[in-house]
């Protein structure tokens, strides 16, 4: 609000530029709105009539002059329907008649459907223990939803086993191109990187002991046994598991899900499953894949930087790792392989019916996937642990 | 009302790489009518708007608005000139990740300085109009289907447009509802005087709102006729036309 200054000229008090008011009669309060009211412009708030209203005599009417009115908008409409709210509350009489012919109509439009009272939503704090109370339950709930998934997606899997399960097999051999072969390049890169890195942090350790030889042994082992799984599983988990969350989350708000349902198709079987076994199929042969990069990154080291022959080095990992340590690091994967596709589509099919929440499902489908994928490793390594392999 | 139209398409020629839609679209628009553009499926109705609203350039011809050569003038000052239109999307197309309140503020918020109390107050005044008041945290997957039609046109008079685009306003409405989002639209044209351009093919809407029309005829690749579609059922003589108008009730094409 500027320039709020009365001034009395000719018994009439002067506002603002584009707002006076004058009382012609007892109890009636006539407002002349003049000039430009538009959005755009500053405009009075409508504080100054309630003002008026509440302290100048008692007033029973406000009418309205809009002659020297040269154009308006939302501007002007929103300051009269405060006006109006106060006249209603205040048991005042709003005489529109003074008003221009559109303001009039677009004031009746305005008010012809009543407020709905209570849509309006008030967030209240809720008090702690109510907090930590609701959490547990949706922490309940949402542990109960996991495995409901997992029981239908094993059901799904028996039933696949049986040959009794209903998807495309064109679907499948989509999936496992996009979740095998176009892997590759990213894989490739990471995992050398990893060897690469192995063999560095190794070799300066091993340096000290004129051991340098045993870098064929830290990459060998490290690589096959737990990295290459946790490298594929981590690359796949943002790749593969997020593209399938965001994949069914789509299709869930476009309730293509709600079709497929419908239809007697279950999506457990025609969009899960083909997703799952793409995954335990591909993840081993990747991982297996990897291995072969982290070592050929840990030769790239051996040769380059600790001046080891070639023949020797290959030797020494040869020897180095066995069966079971191949054996191992595919089962890590295949593990990494149903949980990726399992915490993706878990996370898809949950997902609301937003743009925001297909984001969201796709963010905690990774998630999801790499906290799972570490606690597995955790799980396998103390077993193996426990049983001496 | 002035003489001079608000719209004037010229020799509009569209399509999509080598194939060409449409061809020798000539029409205008006045101010405060509701010009519908009318056809049968497929024929380039919402590619038609598309270009009106500056989504896609034209193969050839312009579109002037008051004068002004709309695909003439370069991108930043069309973009300028596209704050003038207020668009209704054929789903609403409202944010879904924000609450109706939200998608009203957010042009208000980029273009004008207003505080928040104020742009907040003419929020809660577009959604009375369209008969949502109360309805400002509500996101748009909790309203029905046309409530968030409603909606989308809150958000489109949101800047107080000078002309208004519905692409398929009706659409996948009930009748009551249907004939309700008529009234609203011709009450906004009476009382704001605002221009509306209407995408539709709903023969109950198009006799109830239109004072002006075009016809696009997909056969033969242009507007086969253009005028008050009550006037066009009453003396047109296009076979096609007739057909469309009478729900091909009558004149069977041979």
């Amino acid at each position: 609000m500027k320039n709020l200054k009365p001034e009395t000229i000719n018994g009439r008090k002067i506002i603002e530029n584009n707002l006076d008011f004058n009382r012609p009669y007892d109890g009636v309060l006539l407002v002349r709105l003049k000039g430009i009211w538009k959005i755009v412009h500053p405009l009075p708030s409508a504080d100054v009539v309630e003002r008026q209203l509440t302290t100048g005599p008692h007033v029973e009417q406000v009418s309205f002059d809009t002659s020297e009115l040269t154009d308006w908008d939302s501007g002007l409409l929103t300051f009269l329907m405060k006006i109006k709210e106060f006249c209603s509350q205040n048991k005042i009489r709003l005489e529109t008649n003074g008003l221009p012919e559109g303001v009039r109509r677009l004031l009746r439009l305005a008010s012809a459907v009543p407020e709905m009272k209570g849509a309006c939503k008030v967030s209240v704090r809720e008090p702690f223990l109510e907090r930590v109370g609701s959490r547990v339950i949706d922490f309940n709930q949402s542990a109960e939803e996991m495995l409901d998934f997992l029981g239908e997606a094993s059901m799904a899997f028996m039933k696949f086993l049986t040959g009794k399960a209903t998807f495309r097999r064109s679907d499948l051999t989509l999936l496992l191109q996009e979740c095998g072969a176009q892997a590759l390049p990213i894989v490739s890169l990471i995992s050398l990187l990893v060897g690469l890195i192995l063999a560095f942090v190794g070799a300066i350790q091993l340096k000290m002991f004129g051991a340098q030889i045993f870098v064929a042994d830290v990459v060998g082992i490290g690589m096959v046994r737990v990295m290459g799984a946790i490298m594929t599983g981590i690359i796949m988990a943002g790749r593969t598991g997020a593209a399938f969350a965001a994949q069914l989350g789509t299709m869930q708000v476009n309730e293509e899900i709600d079709a497929l349902k419908t239809m007697g198709i279950s999506p457990m079987e025609f969009l899960v499953l083909p997703r799952m076994i793409a995954l335990i199929i591909m993840m081993p042969l990747l991982c297996l894949y990897a291995d072969l990069m982290g070592i050929l990154g840990g030769l790239i080291v051996g040769l380059g930087m600790l001046n080891l022959n070639l023949i020797e080095y290959l030797n020494r990992t040869r020897e180095a790792i066995n069966l079971t340590t191949v054996g191992i690091g595919v089962f890590h994967s295949a593990v990494f392989g149903v949980l990726v596709a399992l915490s993706g589509c878990l996370r898809g099919m949950q997902c609301g019916r937003s743009a925001s929440a297909v984001g969201y499902a796709a963010t905690s489908a990774v998630v999801t996937s790499i906290v799972s994928i570490i606690v597995a490793t955790a799980i396998i390594t103390y077993i193996c642990q426990v049983l001496g392999i | 009302m002035t003489e001079e139209p608000q719209i004037i398409v010229r020799d509009l020629e569209m399509g999509y790489g080598s194939f060409v839609l449409m061809r020798n679209l000539n029409f205008n628009v006045n101010r405060g009518d509701v010009f519908i553009i009318m056809g049968g499926s497929g024929c380039g109705k919402s590619t038609l708007m598309k270009i009106l609203i500056g989504l896609k350039e034209p193969s050839r011809g312009q579109v002037f608005y008051d004068g002004v050569n709309f695909w003439g003038i370069d991108p930043s000052e069309r973009g300028r000139f596209m704050r003038r239109f207020g668009i209704l999307y054929q789903n609403g197309a409202l944010w879904s990740s924000m609450t109706l309140a939200e998608n009203i503020a957010l042009p208000l918020e980029q273009y004008t300085h207003l505080r928040p109390i104020q742009i907040h107050e003419i929020v809660s005044l577009k959604l009375s109009l369209v008969g949502l008041a109360g309805f400002e945290e509500f996101y748009p997957s909790e309203i029905s289907g046309g409530m968030r039609k409603r909606a989308g046109i809150a958000r489109a008079m949101a800047l107080d447009p000078e002309i208004l685009f519905f692409d398929e306003p009706s659409a996948g409405l009930d009748p009551v509802s249907a004939s309700l989002l008529d009234d609203l639209i011709l009450e906004l044209r009476d009382s704001l005087g605002t221009t509306i351009v209407v995408v539709t093919h709903e023969l109950a809407s198009i006799f109830a709102i239109g004072n002006n029309s075009v016809y696009l005829d997909g056969e033969s690749r242009t507007m086969t006729t253009s005028g008050d579609p009550k006037k066009l059922l009453a003396e047109s003589k296009d076979p096609t036309v007739r057909r469309f108008l009478t729900r091909g009730a009558e004149t069977k094409l041979e």
